[in-house]
């Protein structure tokens, strides 16, 4: 039998039962529309973390306290560590230190609300210096103005805030001059930061700047910082700057192995790495989940062509004494199996990847986030290729069972 | 030489049953022979023997010269596609199929080219009288006409032997009729060997020949004194 007559020929098969070919495949469809969406929504949150990434300038370079967290249970140590402090950043802005770096500036995180008149809104108060945020990000106030070095140095109640933050809870009044709450302490504000949205993980309209002694000070009283986020002169210079960065906290903290380093460093390309690394590593694990949901789906594939099988004993009798070779049955049924799981693989990347290009757009629109559908060509070619060997791996052995019927027995069979 | 020539021809099941106990006769090409015999005499095994559908324990079975054993697997397929073709008494057609995706069956495993398919099946339908029907559902057939469906499909790739196993066993009598009339129109007019298995005296008289078996032996062989012929009127 030629190749096309048996390919017509399982095709047949398959459309004398479409609504059990369809149940059939059910699993694979399932199966491969999760690898589909996985992987797109995979790519989507790749790519948005990347352009937030990128946002930060490729001359950033953080440095954190504590150990470099290999994993979620060294998490802890890090959060907790109080190892960067102002003697830090006083010898890394020294020239002669660090010569290629252009601003130090340390960031403190304040948990908590800020209120005005009754007002409440759960807003991000960061500790910091308004004017290195203004200039890493080019967004400047469109009202009133940053505060500088006078008071920080004054531990200032002064705070600069997001449009969103302006208009949560003072409405349509003007902000500029007036005291809001954080922590029982009143800052002032002022200045206010236009509408910008998200930039580099950073969503300006919800932030609170207030500057980070005062923070230390009188709202966390702690005499260390969350991290110092610094910038080198030029992307060139990034690995030189993080080698200088390493070896002038070292000197202060008193350290000459470099495993006992209490900080660490991250440059924009390692924060790339760990995100890519990460996703990697979230995408496989992912992937064998489905894999197995797969083999699930092949096992039902198997089991409804032995059903098959069994149904049409007769029809396999027949073929064998009107001159079908076991080969021809074989082929038949092996095909019948491939076509079906094709078909489901067709069928799960159609829907993964409309599921995936409507959730897209839910996200983007739901909380404005810059996220793009992304079609993951790879999937849709992994999506073809594991749902076709599926079907060739779970459709031997029924296609092999009715193969080896003996034709006599087969036309016998009630 | 002739077309099948069987000697002391044996048949043990499995499971102890002997259905064939030494068989032995010979079919000419062109011949028309019944083998009849009570139920559980052996004449099913027998056409399955001769039809390359079963293998047999003991003796000898030549078709067309050649030892049934010595054919592969690969040419008794073919010889049963190109040489043979096959009535039961149960029809076995596919229901979910047209009568010309039915007819066509065989064609599929045969070497007879894609553009003269069409062509051969068409002329098969028409010689059973049923090329008002060719698109059918085979579902949608009376018995008779069903049976017509799976003679055109036996005769579609001009076999050398046609195996009749109780073609007319589920027919009302008139339609039984039109079966045989085709049957013996199959071997009077195209020369095709016929091999037909019956309970029936007055159907295996079509036959020019009559084997009798009763008990897996070969009881009588008679040539059919008054044999009867087909009205004629379909094969053409």
């Amino acid at each position: 039998m030629k190749l096309q007559d048996s390919l017509k020929t399982s095709i047949r098969g398959l459309q004398s039962n479409i609504s059990r070919s369809l149940l059939t495949i059910l699993g694979i469809v399932i199966g491969i529309t999760a690898i589909i969406l996985m992987m797109s929504m995979g790519k989507g949150a790749e790519n948005l973390i990347l352009n937030e990434i990128a946002g930060l300038g490729a001359e950033t370079v953080v440095i954190r306290p504590g150990k470099e967290p290999s994993g979620p249970t060294d998490l802890g140590d890090t959060l907790f560590a109080t190892s960067l402090k102002s003697r830090d950043l006083d010898a890394l802005r020294k020239k002669s230190n660090v010569p290629h770096l252009i601003t130090a500036s340390p960031v403190l995180l304040v948990p908590g609300t800020v209120s005005f008149e009754g007002e409440t809104y759960r807003a991000t108060v960061m500790g910091g210096e308004a004017e290195f945020f203004a200039n890493s990000f080019n967004i400047f106030p469109d009202r009133g103005a940053l505060f500088g070095e006078l008071e920080i140095r004054q531990n200032a109640s002064v705070a600069v805030i997001g449009d969103k933050v302006a208009t949560e809870l003072f409405g349509l009044s003007d902000p500029l001059g007036e005291f809001i709450r954080v922590k029982d302490r009143k800052f002032r504000i002022v200045g206010i930061f236009p509408a910008t949205g998200q930039v580099a993980f950073l969503n300006f309209d919800e932030m609170v700047i207030i500057p980070y002694t005062t923070a230390q000070q009188y709202l966390l009283g702690i005499d260390y910082f969350h991290e110092i986020i610094t910038k080198a002169d030029s992307p060139e210079s990034v690995a030189r700057t993080v080698q200088d960065i390493e070896a002038t906290l070292r000197e202060v903290h008193g350290i000459e192995d470099p495993e006992d380093d209490d900080f660490y460093v991250a440059t924009q390309q390692g924060i790339v790495d760990q995100v890519q690394t990460i996703l990697g590593a979230l995408t496989v694990f992912l992937s064998s989940v489905v894999a197995i949901g797969l083999v699930v789906g092949g096992i039902g594939v198997m089991n409804i062509m032995l059903v098959s099988v069994t149904e049409r004993t007769r029809e396999i009798g027949l073929r064998k004494a009107i001159g079908a070779t076991n080969k021809d049955i074989l082929f038949q049924f092996l095909f019948e199996a491939v076509i079906l799981t094709a078909i489901g693989g067709v069928i799960g990347i159609v829907l993964g990847a409309s599921l995936s290009y409507i959730l897209s757009i839910v996200i983007s629109i739901g909380f404005g986030l810059n996220w793009g559908f992304v079609f993951p060509i790879f999937g849709a070619v992994l999506g073809i290729g594991m749902s076709t060997l599926v079907g060739l791996i779970f459709g031997i052995y029924p296609a092999r069972k009715a193969s080896l019927k003996s034709p006599i027995e087969a036309l016998r069979y009630e | 030489m002739p077309l099948f020539e069987l000697s002391h021809i044996e048949k043990k099941y499995p499971d102890g049953t002997h259905a064939l106990r030494g068989i032995s006769f010979s079919i000419e090409k062109g011949d028309f022979v019944s083998i009849m015999g009570p139920s559980g005499s052996g004449k099913s095994t027998l056409l399955h023997i001769l039809g390359f559908l079963d293998d047999y324990t003991a003796g000898e079975f030549l078709f067309e010269g050649k030892r049934y054993r010595d054919y592969t697997p690969d040419e008794i397929a073919q010889v049963r596609n190109e040489k043979m073709g096959f009535i039961f008494q149960s029809f076995n057609l596919l229901s979910r199929a047209t009568v010309f995706d039915n007819v066509m069956l065989p064609l599929l495993y045969s070497k007879v080219p894609q553009n003269e398919r069409k062509e051969t099946v068409l002329s098969a339908i028409e010689s059973v009288g049923l090329s008002h029907r060719i698109e059918h559902m085979s579902s949608q057939l009376s018995g008779g006409e069903r049976q017509r469906v799976a003679i055109a499909r036996a005769l579609v790739n001009n076999p050398n032997v046609i195996f009749a196993d109780e073609p007319t066993g589920n027919l009302d009598s008139k339609s039984g009729e039109v079966i045989m009339d085709i049957i013996c129109d199959l071997n009077k007019k195209k020369n095709h060997t016929v091999i037909l298995i019956t309970h029936e005296t007055y159907t295996a008289e079509y036959a020019e020949r009559i084997i009798t078996i009763r008990d897996g032996l070969l009881e009588k062989e008679v040539a059919v004194e008054n044999r009867k012929f087909g009205s004629g009127s379909f094969i053409k």
